[in-house]
């Protein structure tokens, strides 16, 4: 008996679009470990507020924390990181708004300044 | 837990075809953020500006509880851990899971508007109302709008968990549970300026003092 091989056609993969948003998410475990990072953070934002040795870099340090914290909960528990980058832009474009929207208010009142 | 290592795949959800190939709800709650960005983004900005410019007191300074806070914060950050985790229990399949975590985010959230109301009323008892000054209509628009969204936030949770129970809410549709996710961390993100900003970072002597 003559063995026919066939050829299996391979099944054709769904092109990637704008519409390729069913990424990965991450897993519980995953989710857990960006919770503990960003309580340490919270943790070291309050401690370092106390420490007077810190009051010099104390505004800096706070903002990068804070970004630091957006930024994990942005790309992790908001899935940025995972999703269409249709959203990050949609999301950047509100995000540029309202910090050039500060930036010009407390420019126009030269809050800076003092 | 054996999809606690993998990653979990997110569903294919059941949204009609679309132009741009991507769930209109979905598209229109990251539009929304982007606009509630500009909102809080103009408050934050009026706080900035007015906060150290008031001529009588209570000044930051004199009334803000950095301890009292720190804790608000936290149990708003574990609010948005078990929120994560109800998402994962629905696209795991797993809607009672589901419904556990999106109560405790719930209760999470009541527990921080509580402490936010007792802040108020702290405040308020030390002589600090919406009316005292500058900084004081500043401070109370800006916390008084993260807590009003607090507060929806929790009406859509408990909402979706009387959804699950009515069979609404499956792992198809896990879609829903994404959205008021978005809505939770958003939140949750604004909390982390409005604690820099606000609470930690100092005020410079007012001229009032």
């Amino acid at each position: 008996m003559s063995q026919t091989h066939v050829e299996e056609t391979p099944k054709a993969e769904p092109a990637p679009s704008a519409g390729a948003h069913a990424g990965r998410h991450p897993s519980p475990k995953e989710y857990i470990r960006i919770a503990v990072i960003l309580a340490l953070i919270t943790a070291a934002e309050v401690a370092i507020y106390y420490i007077e040795g810190a009051k010099e870099f104390l505004i800096p340090l706070l903002i990068l924390f804070s970004v630091i914290k957006f930024s994990l909960v942005v790309m992790w528990f908001m899935h940025l990181k995972f999703d269409s980058r249709t959203y990050a832009r949609f999301f950047v474009m509100g995000l540029a708004g309202a910090i050039t929207l500060y930036l010009v208010v407390l420019l126009t009142f030269r809050v800076f300044s003092g | 837990m054996a999809t606690a290592e993998h990653q979990v795949q997110a569903p294919v959800t059941d949204h009609a075809a679309t132009s741009t190939g991507l769930p209109n709800m979905k598209l229109a709650i990251w539009l929304f953020l982007a606009s509630d960005c500009l909102l809080f983004g103009a408050l934050i900005s009026t706080y900035v500006l007015y906060r150290g410019a008031s001529i009588v007191g209570p000044y930051p300074a004199d009334v803000f509880d950095i301890p009292y806070t720190s804790v608000s914060s936290f149990v708003l950050l574990a609010s948005s851990l078990t929120m994560v985790l109800a998402l994962a229990s629905i696209q795991r399949g797993d809607p009672a899971r589901m419904r556990v975590w999106l109560l405790a985010t719930a209760m999470l959230g009541l527990t921080f508007v509580g402490g936010q109301v007792y802040e108020f009323t702290t405040f308020a008892a030390e002589g600090l109302t919406l009316s005292t000054n500058v900084f004081s209509t500043s401070f109370y628009v800006l916390t008084g709008f993260h807590g009003a969204h607090v507060t929806v936030g929790i009406l859509m949770l408990l909402t979706v968990v009387g959804l699950s129970f009515g069979g609404r809410i499956t792992q198809e549709r896990s879609e829903t549970v994404e959205i008021v996710g978005l809505y939770w961390h958003f939140v949750d993100i604004v909390w982390i300026v409005i604690f820099t900003v606000v609470y930690l970072i100092p005020t410079g002597t007012p001229p009032g003092a």
